[in-house]
């Protein structure tokens, strides 16, 4: 089936099967920030946003993101808040095996948007759906804090 | 995993619910986040997004919720935050994650009748009418029980009234279905409780009602003693089963627990509660 979705701003057209997600859509055309784990709603990796808000792009159809806007990581590289969030990952230490990263980071940057000036139980329970294997979230927080401007 | 043979985004209510009436196997999709978790072959699938159902009024007696609303909407909802000290949002924002709310719908959740839901014990409290294509309105309560299935849920209708009520749940984490949850609920009349309303759900079956510790309340009031016998009542009516989260007799044994503490919470915020 014929469908067209707004990626980083560039509207592109997609002839689907009905059955296809949107991960499969996104990393088919080429979006790898775009990843793949539980595959189930669970760990977060494959979130994007769909018209500003973060979703999984896993849980989604593709043809139900028809008409919609898309926006992953690659869309935001030109995002001066968005490149100071990047920045913060990489002094604070964030990463270890960095395959949580791109999911961590559009939520965190939706965050910013969604909640001022949030306690830690609020950032805690804002990014309960992005799971990271490796640490134990700490880099994480202290990051996010400093991007939200939430002192220590 | 879902095969699905054709997918389609009718223009009226009525183009809708011809095609599920008519093509076998047809189905709406939700927000497919928990449909999607089968392995299924679907002929039809129906999206309603183009249908104008994403609404949260607030009317003179109703707040009206579209069944497309997702729940994320329903927890930055301005009007669901307004009534019943929040009670709707604060729930909503204990459901899995940010991203599953943005795309899980109110209609997905309450007509697929899920028994893990949160979200359908805690709108049982509060006076709620489902709004049915082809059935018309009918209680909440009645449409659990009820064997409804080819029509398409269109809307959410919540009764204002002032009304206190409490969410309580138990997990083994807190990013997990309950293993059991419980919402109470009492309305506040010139400074008296009464309409005693208490859902228990994940039992792991579909959420209802505890008629017989409602009636209770409503005969005795609402004090430290009455809480404790209802509390009781509450499980003794109950039927729980047992599933990977945790067992009957376990979920039997919390229930009471989590319903006196709801009702407590009730109580304390109630500067005396009515003592009649």
């Amino acid at each position: 089936m014929k469908m067209g979705l707004k990626i980083n701003g560039e509207f592109k057209e997609f002839d689907v099967d009905p059955s296809t997600t949107l991960l499969d859509l996104l990393r088919e055309a080429g979006y790898m920030s775009v990843r793949r784990a539980c595959d189930t709603g669970t760990c977060g990796v494959c979130t994007v946003l769909m018209d500003g808000k973060p979703v999984l792009s896993c849980a989604i159809l593709a043809l139900s993101a028809d008409g919609h806007e898309i926006t992953t990581v690659e869309g935001l590289k030109d995002d001066e808040d968005f490149q100071r969030l990047l920045d913060l990952f990489l002094s604070e230490g964030v990463d270890q095996c960095g395959y949580c990263n791109p999911g961590f980071l559009i939520t965190a940057y939706a965050m910013k948007r969604e909640l001022k000036n949030p306690t830690d139980e609020e950032i805690k329970m804002y990014l309960v759906g992005n799971l990271c294997r490796c640490s134990g979230y700490v880099g994480q927080m202290r990051a996010l804090k400093k991007y939200l401007g939430v002192e220590e | 995993m879902v095969l699905i043979d054709r997918y389609v985004r009718p223009k009226s209510l009525e183009e809708a619910y011809e095609l599920l009436t008519s093509v076998k196997g047809a189905r709406i999709i939700g927000g497919f986040t928990f449909m999607r978790l089968g392995t299924v072959n679907i002929p039809l699938l129906i999206d309603l997004q183009d249908l104008g159902l994403d609404f949260i009024r607030e009317g003179e007696d109703f707040i009206e919720i579209g069944a497309t609303v997702k729940l994320g909407d329903v927890e930055r909802s301005e009007v669901i935050q307004k009534h019943f000290d929040g009670f709707l949002s604060k729930t909503v924002k204990y459901i899995w994650s940010v991203q599953l709310r943005n795309i899980a719908t109110v209609g997905g959740t309450v007509f697929a009748r899920f028994g893990f839901s949160d979200f359908i014990t805690s709108l049982l409290v509060l006076n709620t009418k489902v709004k049915l294509y082809r059935n018309g309105e009918m209680l909440l309560e009645d449409f659990l029980e009820s064997r409804v299935s080819r029509d398409i849920l269109v809307s959410l209708k919540i009764e204002k009234e002032e009304r206190k009520a409490k969410f309580r749940f138990m997990r083994n984490s807190f990013y997990d279905f309950s293993i059991l949850n419980v919402a109470v609920s009492a309305k506040v009349e010139n400074g008296r409780l009464g309409g005693f309303r208490i859902a228990i759900g994940a039992r792991p079956g579909i959420a209802k009602l505890a008629r017989k510790a409602m009636e209770y309340l409503e005969k005795n009031g609402l004090s430290p003693e009455t809480i404790s016998k209802a509390s009781d009542l509450s499980a003794e009516e109950m039927e729980f089963g047992t599933d990977i989260r945790g067992d009957a007799e376990y979920r039997k044994m919390i229930c009471p627990v989590l319903v006196r503490r709801a009702l407590n919470d009730i109580l304390s915020e109630s500067s005396g509660g009515n003592r009649s």
